[in-house]
């Protein structure tokens, strides 16, 4: 056991933050910096980028195509990216189906699937979720009927994460209506310009639109889609939601708002002082601070048994609730810090990016709309009462 | 002791709800909150017509005769509606101030036409710098000939795009966060020298920026006495609080009937997800909560009136811990309990939600008002 | 609506003042107000005192013998009590038995048992719970089978609070194993002193004697102890929780308490603002729930019972009362360490280790963590509300 980093890492250490400095485009950074939105473009230049230099799939093995990163590699990589304000990476296409594809795949899929995903040349989302279907996953109805060498698919999905921006979307769909809700479903590849599709926005509490509804109306999906055997998509299913909930802790973030709700505290005046000072204001700092290093401390414990060949078990759900809670307080501390001048709601300036001057500083108008946006972080990815029922029964055997 | 309502008060309670079920289902109040003013005239002179904008005035003041109670009950009910027309800074605020403080020429110039529905106000106290401090005051008011001029900014001043007159808490003497040398000014809502910047609010409501650029006002304008206004603000607004805890448990109860009512029909494996014991328990938590913040609010009601401002003052200060504590944990229990449909916009639960999490930052939070009651409790 | 109170109403606290004044033993006092466990004398001496003055049975209408006290009378009493350092009233005779006797009760029972509860001549305790029947109270398996003017009695109680100072035992026997749970019960009084009924104390976690296991075995016991019907005890059971619930908030003793505790802080809480604002809360929570109760009573004044929502009042009020135990220790800090036996149970001269407040300090924290168990657990009472409340 040891906390330090060896000179090799070390060194890696400085390689990575020089990449991230040298190609992180500044106008990104200060999007990220500043709590702005960022745009489809946005993420695309960066994660380009990490492609190019064969890092954007840096938790993916050698042979798919990763750089075969260590637990501490992949640790520094995540937390210098975070410190120097990068995007996060987004998950569809990396941290999901990519791995269900190299998986589950067959050598064809793994060829004309991976290499976009590496380098991001292609967006893909998430098709889980049925109106009709949230926590209750398998409970699912889109229903996909095979037509020669064809799939028709018809049925909807819901609260898909910028499918609005996505090339492609890898759903749950309904292969066997007759068998065990689990025993039926397949995991299917489609290709969101197929004639059928239609997206339609869902707009968030803070007026933003990141998710939406998919309709598909007798979609034709080749065969040659379907990723694994026909009514066995239950298990890319669940293999994908232990890797999904992994990295949606989010510590390396988390690290970076405590720094960024310190900043505020200083500038915010509290009696004449800064905020900082306010000794409730200050331990309430501390408390999350605390909490944040202890999930930081549990992760890189479930890091190092997977270095040494263990699985991420189902104990990871323990990583996703407190992750979850973690960034709702975060974003919680932060509007008390702003106080009365989170009330103003600026929508041009929060989701235009119009020139609008801010009321007050620039970080006050962001604060509310965050609080209010990150409710989501304990319902999305399993709910968090559906992580205690995995935990309980799954590592508690009640 | 005696806590139940007089027939009158069931009346005005009855009243009240009717308003809210006719005039604010939901997408009415979107259609309102999508309108430039943000709220409607017509509400507005119901209201007078009512007689909900005297109510709480005494009869010499030309109201009829209630008090606390009475604003109690209305912001109850504007509460379970999210209403948007202006009752706290008019009627509350601006109102009680004026009745309370005001000369006899100011009452006859302004309270009586706000009773019958012809004026509103706006109280302009916050500043970039102050947070909760109400003597955090640094706008200017300097003597000139007989009467003053006004230089500095004021920020978050709700209703101050509707307001004819603002009420605004300025500096006349003293150093910075001196509660001594505070007055209170009345100005003309459209006085040279008084730029605005308008906008929404997260709960979408209206407020705006205000600047004062040598702001001209005659001596007439002072409300109170000059250098000793700051006990008249704080006495102001430790009724606006109370009112304001009113409208939370209104907006606690609605949101927990519609969290009650979803988890009894949204089915997940086959069942209510109200079957579920977690959502249950969370459920009754949030029961218990509402009926803690009613119970809180009921008191300060009841001791808002008190001779003694230390009672009052901590009787606000009280409930506003209460309403911050209760309306955080119902509406964050009501947006899980939802799931993915907590965090859009389509139903009215984000909205209670986004509404009570603004009243919590509304004239001090939780944090603050527990430091301030237990500063009070420590000293007595 | 109205806080204040008639002049008449102040005339009543103060008799109210004057009589513990005059009545309560300073030593007893002194316990309360130093945290010590009170012995069976200091319970017995004041509730007959109370008795005397015939403000025992205070909740009682005045048909049975109470004084048919208003809402607001019970309100300041049980106020004005708290203040003095009275014990609490041991509820078992008085708020339990008492009650289920003149509403189920026949008229010789009442005469019987009636006045030595208004009196605390005897002293009364529970047998509800057995081993296998807790939350799940009607799983319970003591047997009554009777044999002419008899029952026999075969089981065994347990947690039964007081019951080595009890002269009678309520308990709720099963009478028909065939019908459905709850319908094969009967509420039974039976006499400590008969053969077969043995007592074995249980320990708590703080050292303290207060519960114990109660073993029946072959207990003869005369039908005429049978209150209502055979079978039908399940009904006066649950109506004598739905009463037990009420008091069990224990408002005015936490407001006691929270004097208490700003008491023992005073020396840290002008250096320690977070310390200050960890009472300032827990008083904010004793006022909410205060006036949460007053508008339990106030409904109640005007005609109507008592409702499940009572249960939501036993949760918040037993979570109060280990909040201020909790705040307590935090205020006494390393010195909550020492265990000092002798301090809390006995009359001594021993000087204790740290201040005077420290010995009782953990021991009651600890003690109190009972609160959120006892009387239908926080849980059992959340799924009530749950059912009963929001229809779920
Ligand atoms: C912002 C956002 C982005 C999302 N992005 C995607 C995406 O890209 N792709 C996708 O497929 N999905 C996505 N989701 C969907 C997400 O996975 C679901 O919202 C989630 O699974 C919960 O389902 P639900 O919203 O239908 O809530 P419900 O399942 O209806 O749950 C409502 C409440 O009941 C509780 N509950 C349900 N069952 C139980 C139980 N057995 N025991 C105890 N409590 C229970 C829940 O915890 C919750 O509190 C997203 C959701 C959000 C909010
Ligand atoms: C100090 C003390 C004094 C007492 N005095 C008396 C007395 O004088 N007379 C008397 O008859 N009894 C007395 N009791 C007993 C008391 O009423 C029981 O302890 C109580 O009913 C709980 O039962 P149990 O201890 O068997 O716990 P269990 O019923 O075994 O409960 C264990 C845990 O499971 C939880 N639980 C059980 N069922 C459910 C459910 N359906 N849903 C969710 N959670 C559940 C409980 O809340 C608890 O947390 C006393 C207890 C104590 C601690
Ligand atoms: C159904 C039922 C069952 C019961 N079973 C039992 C039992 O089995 N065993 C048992 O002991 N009792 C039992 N009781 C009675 C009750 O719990 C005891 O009377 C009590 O625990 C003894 O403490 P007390 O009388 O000193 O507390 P009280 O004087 O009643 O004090 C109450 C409150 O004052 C505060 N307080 C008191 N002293 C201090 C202090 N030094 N510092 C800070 N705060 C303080 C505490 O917060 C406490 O909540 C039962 C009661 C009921 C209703």
């Amino acid at each position: 056991m040891d906390l330090a980093f060896t000179p090799e890492e070390q060194k890696f250490a400085d390689q990575v933050r020089a990449f991230v400095k040298a190609n992180l485009p500044a106008d990104v950074r200060d999007k990220v910096k500043n709590g702005k939105h960022l745009g489809r473009d946005d993420y695309m230049r960066w994660q380009q980028a990490l492609g190019k230099k064969g890092w954007l799939v840096y938790t993916w093995p050698k042979k798919h195509g990763g750089p075969g990163f260590t637990p501490a590699q992949r640790y520094i990589f995540e937390n210098i990216c975070a410190e120097e304000y990068a995007p996060g990476i987004i998950p569809f296409g990396t941290k999901m189906v990519g791995p269900v594809i190299y998986t589950f795949g067959n050598e064809e899929q793994k060829a004309k699937y991976l290499d976009p995903i590496r380098l991001s040349t292609v967006w893909w989302c998430q098709g889980y979720s049925e109106p009709g279907s949230g926590s209750d996953l398998a409970s699912l109805r889109t229903k996909a009927e095979k037509d020669g060498d064809h799939y028709i698919v018809n049925g909807s999905k819901t609260w898909n994460t910028m499918g609005h921006w996505a090339d492609w979307i890898f759903c749950l769909v309904r292969t066997d209506p007759k068998a065990k809700p689990q025993e039926g479903i397949s995991f299917l590849l489609i290709d969101m310009k197929t004639p059928g599709i239609t997206v339609k926005p869902i707009i968030m509490a803070d007026g933003g639109h990141e998710v939406n509804e998919v309709f598909f109306d007798n979609v034709k999906v080749p065969v040659a889609n379907l990723v694994g055997k026909e009514n066995e998509g239950w298990t890319c299913a669940k293999f994908l939601l232990a890797n999904e909930r992994l990295g949606i802790a989010a510590v390396p973030q988390s690290k970076r708002g405590v720094e960024a709700l310190k900043d505020i505290a200083r500038a915010e005046q509290d009696n004449g002082r800064p905020l900082i000072e306010n000794k409730s204001f200050a331990e309430k700092i501390a408390d999350l601070e605390i909490q944040v290093t202890a999930l930081e401390y549990t992760e890189l414990r479930v890091l190092s048994s997977m270095a040494h060949g263990g699985q991420p078990g189902p104990e990871v759900s323990g990583l996703k609730i407190r992750g979850s809670e973690i960034q709702q307080r975060l974003t919680e501390l932060t509007m008390e810090a702003v106080g009365e001048y989170s009330a103003p709601y600026l929508p041009g300036l929060l989701w235009q990016g119009t020139n609008e001057a801010p009321v007050g500083p620039e970080y006050a108008h962001l604060a509310a709309p965050r609080y209010f946006n990150t409710r989501k972080t304990t319902i999305y990815g399993g709910s968090n009462e559906i992580q205690k029922g995995i935990i309980s029964k799954m590592v508690l055997g009640l | 002791m005696d806590l139940s309502l007089s027939d009158e008060q069931k009346q005005l309670q009855e009243q009240a709800e009717r308003f809210v079920r006719d005039k604010y289902a939901f997408d009415a109040r979107r259609k309102i909150a999508a309108t430039e003013r943000g709220w409607l005239p017509e509400n507005w002179a119901q209201f007078a017509e009512l007689g909900w904008l005297g109510m709480s005035f005494s009869e010499e003041d030309g109201g009829y005769g209630g008090g606390p109670i009475e604003t109690m009950i209305v912001m109850e009910q504007f509460g379970k509606g999210l209403v948007l027309e202006p009752f706290l800074p008019t009627v509350v605020l601006g109102g009680g101030m004026i009745a309370r403080s005001g000369s006899k020429a100011q009452k006859e110039a302004l309270l009586a036409p706000m009773i019958e529905g012809k004026k509103q106000f706006a109280l302009a106290w916050l500043e970039r710098q102050s947070r909760y401090n109400l003597a955090d005051v640094s706008l200017k008011a300097t003597k000139e000939g007989a009467g003053w001029s006004l230089s500095g900014h004021k920020g978050v001043v709700y209703n101050a795009a509707s307001a004819d007159h603002i009420i605004v808490l300025a500096r006349t003497a003293g150093s910075a966060r001196e509660p001594k040398g505070l007055t209170l000014f009345i100005v003309d809502g459209k006085a040279k020298g008084l730029s605005r910047r308008d906008y929404p609010t997260q709960d979408a409501l209206r407020a705006s920026e205000l600047t004062f650029d040598k702001v001209s006002v005659g001596a007439d304008a002072v409300l109170g006495k000059v250098d000793e206004g700051f006990a008249v603000v704080e006495d102001g607004v430790d009724r606006a609080i109370v009112a304001l805890c009113a409208e939370a448990t209104g907006c606690m109860d609605a949101i927990n009937a519609a969290t009650l009512e979803y988890i009894k029909t949204r089915k997940q494996f086959g069942v209510p997800i109200g079957k579920f014991q977690v959502l249950q328990h969370r459920m009754v938590d949030c029961f218990t909560n509402a009926q803690e913040a009613r119970s809180m609010t009921l008191m300060a009601s009841l001791k808002i009136d008190d001779k003694d401002p230390v009672v009052r003052a901590k009787a606000a200060s009280g409930a506003k811990v209460q309403i911050g504590k209760s309306g955080k944990f119902c509406g964050q229990s009501a947006v899980q309990m939802h799931g993915g449909m907590g965090v859009t916009d389509e139903l009215s639960v984000s909205h209670y939600f986004k509404r009570l999490t603004m009243i919590d930052l509304m004239f001090g939070n939780q944090q603050h008002h527990l430091t301030r009651y237990s500063n009070l409790a420590m000293a007595a | 609506m109205d806080l204040a109170l008639k002049p008449e109403h102040k005339a009543f606290a103060d008799e109210v003042r004057d009589f513990a004044r005059k009545n309560l033993s300073p030593a007893t006092r002194e316990k309360t107000f130093s945290g010590k466990h009170f012995d069976r004398d200091d319970h017995v001496v004041w509730q007959q005192a109370l008795g005397r003055q015939g403000w025992l049975a205070y909740t009682w209408p005045k048909k049975y013998g109470g004084p048919g006290w208003g809402v607001t009378e019970r309100f300041l009493f049980e106020n004005v009590l708290a203040e003095e350092g009275a014990p609490r009233i041991i509820p078992f005779g008085v708020k339990m038995v008492g009650p289920v006797i003149y509403t189920f009760g026949n008229d010789e029972q009442k005469e019987r048992f009636l006045p030595g509860i208004r009196s605390s001549e005897v002293s009364w305790c529970q047998g509800y719970s057995e081993p296998g029947a807790g939350s799940d109270l009607a799983n319970l398996r003591t047997r009554a089978v009777r044999e002419g003017d008899h029952y026999i009695v075969n089981g065994q109680k347990t947690w039964t609070s007081y019951a080595h100072w009890g002269d009678w035992i309520f308990c709720l026997v099963r009478t028909n194993t065939e019908a459905k749970a709850q319908e094969g019960i009967s509420f039974l009084l039976i006499d400590m002193k008969t053969p077969g009924v043995t007592v074995r104390p249980i320990i708590m976690l703080d050292g303290a004697h207060a519960v114990n296991d109660v073993f029946l075995d072959n207990v003869k016991v005369p039908v005429a102890n049978l209150i209502g019907k055979e079978n039908e005890g399940w009904t006066c059971a649950k109506f004598l929780l739905a009463n037990e619930r009420l008091g069990i908030a224990e408002v005015p003793a936490s407001k006691r308490g929270v004097g208490m505790l700003r008491a023992i802080a005073t020396d840290s809480l002008r250096d320690d603002p977070s310390m200050a604002e960890k009472i300032a809360d827990v008083d904010l929570q004793v006022q909410a729930l205060e006036m949460s109760e007053l508008r339990a009573l106030s409904t109640m004044a005007l005609g109507g019972a008592p409702g499940p929502e009572v249960s939501t009042l036993k949760v918040r009020g037993s979570e109060i009362q280990q909040r201020i135990a909790e705040l307590a220790m935090e205020a006494v800090g390393e010195y909550a360490a020492p265990y000092q036996p002798g301090m809390l149970f006995h009359d001594t001269n021993e000087t204790p280790v740290g201040p005077d407040h420290a010995p009782p300090a953990a021991p009651r924290y600890f003690n109190m963590r009972k609160t959120s168990i006892y009387g239908g657990s926080t849980e059992i009472q959340k799924n009530i509300v749950s059912k009963m409340v929001l229809g779920l």
